[in-house]
Formats: structure tokens, sequence, C-alpha cells
């Protein structure tokens, strides 16, 4: 641990040299000017594995200042694993403040979720994508899926989700689900699930999209349309929970199942946990919480 | 048949550095015309269909087009984005091998259904419905909708490529040897199939084969080909009844005595 830190500290701001920084905001500007392609980049070794969000981690390097606030998630906690190593990772490359609150950063680097607080102008979302390309799923070729990019052909994204149907009887896709991004460039959204992509939909916040072993980043602007695909007779729908969060009683939030005992016992909570805690700091309070109180009492 | 033709081919050649794929090759293609090019392996057959399909481009000569606007197009001056439209709309192209032209990990339903989502349909039931009609006409059961074409003997995947090819109502079908890697008794079948449909959706067609049998079955025209070049070409009756070039005579009887 202190060969690391001392390796570390002979490093830039922010761990990456200027040039490659450089490089990276070249490839986030064009980027942003065409909402929804794909730009290569060159992707650098960074000091963590792959699977651990090195394109998220090299895009937020790239636009962090010293002002910056730094929130990281990984599928809606500030407090799993990889969400904490690379908020310490930043801490200590970079030196700068770290929040979980999301109303407070400015930067929210995320693994799996858009957070249920409404972003807002200023803020930029960074996320880690495993796999950029929509249309790998049926067509393997490199060459041919640019080809398909350019010429606007997107038949194969239907295909995908005629096979759905086909199968399940409804659209089955919940994560990773494809929207087109201002009319132009079909776009997956890593893998959140279909709950969060009504809100990339002219979201005030920037959003940018970082795949380290791919050597991919696409954006997605400041109040830009994205629709997600469907059919007219099997519509988007955003997945529903019958019950409100058991911890903060929120509705229309994403929640997940967490399992409390060997006999089956489970709730469903917020998988935003800032979110969760701030309601709950502000007296709101789910069917779980009000009865630890009343045994409490 | 109009009066204006479909397809227009002006000294077509194609070389592989120099290896002759195929040379100065010229004709017309009528619409509603089935044309058969035949000749020996290696004669330059699938050369000069793939630069008819736009698959490759000739090395020289022109090659133009009938647009269903009534318009002639020199195909090799057409834009990518319009020249794939063309091939996915208006044109088919049936591979030897159902595998090369077939998403053998999807289902049949979504292999005929390709094409109209491709431009456009966005009706999950009705484009299903269409897929089962086709299906139907090539002669699959339309419980094998939901199968993948893995599953498929080699017959019926070759029937649904031509299905998955058709679903648009293209005006023009180029196809190499379609019966090439099927038992004699299944190629019948297929032959029958497909000179039905041709029949009956008024299909212009370019034939590649090999075997004299299927050009009897199914064009109304032939070019026999050598050593990349036309040696021959008229009415297939006329063409195999009464073959004027030696390598024709040579070519007929060969096959005569099978
Ligand atoms: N990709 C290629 N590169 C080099 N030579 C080729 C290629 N494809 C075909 N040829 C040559 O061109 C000639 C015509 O081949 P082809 O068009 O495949 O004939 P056919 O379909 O009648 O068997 C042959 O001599 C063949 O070896
Ligand atoms: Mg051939
Ligand atoms: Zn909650």
């Amino acid at each position: 641990m202190n060969a690391v830190s001392t390796e570390l500290a002979t490093y830039n701001f922010a761990y990456l040299d200027e040039q490659t920084k450089r490089m990276i905001r070249r490839a986030i500007l064009k980027a942003i000017a065409i909402p929804g392609y794909q730009v290569p980049f060159a992707s650098r070794e960074m000091p963590m594995p792959y699977g651990w969000g090195t394109g998220g981690v090299q895009v937020t390097a790239a636009i962090l200042g010293p002002d910056d606030v730094l929130k990281v998630i990984d599928q809606g906690a500030d407090d799993t694993t990889n969400a904490v190593s690379i908020r310490a990772f930043f801490k200590k490359v970079a030196n700068m403040a770290v929040t979980t609150k999301t109303g407070e950063a400015t930067i929210i680097q995320t693994r799996h979720r858009i957070p249920e607080e409404k972003l807002t102008a200023g803020q930029t979302l960074v996320y880690q994508v495993p796999i950029p390309e929509p249309l790998r799923f049926l067509e393997p070729r490199e060459t041919e899926t640019r080809k398909m990019h350019a010429l606007e052909e997107y038949g194969l994204m239907h295909v995908k989700l005629y096979e759905d149907i086909a199968r399940n009887g409804h659209i089955a896709t919940t994560y990773a689900y494809p929207v087109k991004v201002e009319g132009r460039y079909v776009m997956d959204p890593s893998p959140t699930p279909k709950f969060d992509n009504p809100k990339m939909h002219m979201s005030e916040a920037l959003q940018l999209f970082g795949a380290g072993r791919e050597k991919r980043i696409y954006a997605v602007p400041p109040y830009t349309e994205v629709v997600s695909l469907d059919f007219e007779d099997h519509p988007f729908e955003i997945q529903t929970f019958d019950k409100p969060c058991a911890l903060c009683g929120a509705e229309n939030v994403y929640l997940d199942e967490v399992v409390l005992d060997d006999k089956g016992g489970r709730m469903f909570v917020c998988s935003d946990t800032d979110h969760c805690e701030d309601r709950r700091d502000h007296g709101h309070c789910g069917t779980m919480l009000a009865y630890d109180k009343e045994t409490a009492r | 048949m109009t009066d204006a033709p479909l397809l227009k081919v002006r000294d077509v050649s194609k070389f592989y550095g120099a290896r002759i794929g195929c040379r100065n090759v010229s004709f017309e293609l009528w619409p509603g015309e089935v044309l058969a090019i035949v000749g020996e392996s290696g004669s330059g057959k699938t050369t000069l269909l793939n630069c008819l399909a736009t698959r490759l481009m000739p090395t020289s000569g022109t090659i133009e087009y009938r647009m269903r606007d009534g318009q002639m197009r020199d195909l090799a001056h057409m834009g990518e984005a319009e020249r794939r439209f063309l091939m996915r709309t208006d044109w088919g192209f049936v591979h030897q091998n159902p595998a090369d032209g077939l998403r053998m990990a999807v289902s049949a339903g979504a292999n005929v259904g390709e094409r109209l989502m491709a431009v456009g349909q966005r009706h999950y039931g009705n484009i299903r419905a269409t897929a089962g009609d086709w299906l139907r006409r090539v002669e699959i059961e339309v419980d094998r909708i939901d199968d993948q074409p893995r599953a498929f003997s080699g017959g019926m995947r070759q029937r649904l490529q031509i299905a998955r090819n058709l679903v648009t109502s293209p005006r023009l079908v180029f196809m190499d040897e379609p019966t090439g890697g099927l038992d004699v008794s299944v190629q019948a079948r297929l032959l029958d199939l497909v000179r039905n449909l041709v029949h009956d959706l008024g299909l212009s067609a370019i034939i590649v084969t090999h075997d004299l049998a299927v050009a009897r079955l199914l064009s109304h025209r032939m070019m026999v080909m050598k050593d990349g070049q036309v040696i021959e070409q008229g009415l297939t009756d006329r063409v195999l009844d009464d073959p004027r070039e030696a390598y024709t005579q040579l070519l007929v009887s060969s096959i005569l005595q099978v």
C-alpha cells in the first residue's frame, strides 16, 4: 500500500499526464459534437483492472479540475468496493473534494445507475461502459457495425427486440436498453436499468460514456433527445414496483431486493443509497423502518 | 415484359491482379426475364454475378439499373447508402451456402422480418404475420417460426434464405448455385418452388449454375462462359437444343451422358 501511494505521488494531477488528457478531451469534444457517436481513443493502462471502469476513470481524470466535487456510485450505492476504490483513487491523485450527495457533486462517475435526484445544468455524469457497441449482439464484425452506424442502418436493433418478444412475449431487455440519440445514432446506455432511460432524455446534465477495454468515448450533451427503441404494438415501458421503498417509502424509484434472513424474508429498498438516506433524513419512513421503531419502543 | 431493359451491362471485366475473373461481358436483362449463367468451375460465373450485384467492383465496364422511378442509373456512381438500400429492398441475393445469407443465431421469423424492419416497419404483429405468410409460401411449417435455421435441414435453410430475400418484393434476384449443396431429391423440390415463385411474382432473376438442367428448368435465356468470357448466348431452348459453339456442344453432350 505504501509502495502504491509513493508511486502514485509521482504522477501528474488526476494521474494522467497532460498529453493524454488533451487526447481524451479531444475525443470528448468530438463525442459531444456528434451525440451518440462512438469516438475511438487511445485508452491508457490504469492502475486497476478493466472491469473496474477504466474508461470512466480516464474520462473523469481528463475533465476534473481542482474545484470539482466527485461522487462515485456503483449500482446506485456509494459504499461498494468499486465506488470506494475509485473515489479513494481520485482523492489521492487529485486531492479533490468527494461527496456522496448527488446535489453537491459536479462530476458523478457511475456504473449501472443514474441518480434518482434530477441532475442539473453544470453537472456531468460519467458512465463506465463495458461494451459500447449496441449492434455487437447480432453483428460481430466491427467493419460492418461501423458501416451500419455511418449509413444509419439500424434494422438489426429491431431484430434483437423482435427476438425478445418472440421468446418472451414482451421486450425482455431490462438493462443496456438501446436508445436513439437526437434522431441519429443508436447508442447503448451501458448496463443501466431501462428504468433510467427516460432520465437521459433532455437531461440538463452532460452525459459522457467511457469504454476502456474497447477504447471508445461517446456523449449525450445537455438537452438532447434520447428515445428508447420499441415497436408500435410493444411500446417501451420502464420497470414498475409493487411497493414503495421499505426504508424511506419512496415511490417511482428503482428498488433492489435485499434478503433479510434465510427464511425467505426480504425487502425492497432504493438502489440509490444517497436518495434513500436523504429522504429518511427528511423524515420519510418506509414500512420496515416504521416496524423497527415500533419494536424498539 | 416491358419495352425497356432492367439491367444494362456493357463490357464488364474483372481482374484479380493479372488473373482474369471475367472479361468484356455485355448483355441486357429484361423485366420478368430469368437469365442463367452456365459454365464449368472457374469460368467466371461467380465473379460476374458479384460484379452485377455490386458485391465486387468491376475493373472496367458499366452496369446500369432501371430504378423503380424508371430512371436508368449507373451503379458505380451510386452512393454506398443508396446502393445498400437497393440491395436490401429492390434486389435479392441467394447464396449457395445458406449460412452466408442467413443469420443463423436468430429465429426464422426474424430472418424473414429483418428487411421489413430495415425499411422502417415497426409493428411486431404485422412483421410476424408477414414472416409467417412467407414461411408458408416457401413450404416451411409456420410453427417453426421461432426456431433458428441451425435446426433446419439444408433444403429448409435454402427456402428460408429465399423467403428472407423476397419479403420486400424485390424486382431482381441474383442466385449463385442455389441448389449446389443439396441432395438431388431436395434440389428438385427447390427448383420447383423457385420456378413457381419467379413466375407468380414476375421476378427478374440471374441464376449462376454449372448444372444445365437447372438452366433448362428455370431460365428463358442463357449465357455460356469459358475462361471468363461469354462464348455463346441465346434463348435457353435454342442453346441447349442447337448449340453453336463447339465448347457448348461439349457441355451439352456431357450433361446428356450423365
Ligand atoms: N478472390 C479471388 N482472387 C483471385 N482470383 C480469383 C478470386 N475469385 C475468383 N478468382 C479466379 O477467377 C476465376 C473465375 O472464378 P469464379 O468467378 O469463382 O468462377 P466460377 O464461379 O465460374 O467457378 C478463376 O480462375 C478463379 O480462380
Ligand atoms: Mg462459382
Ligand atoms: Zn428508499
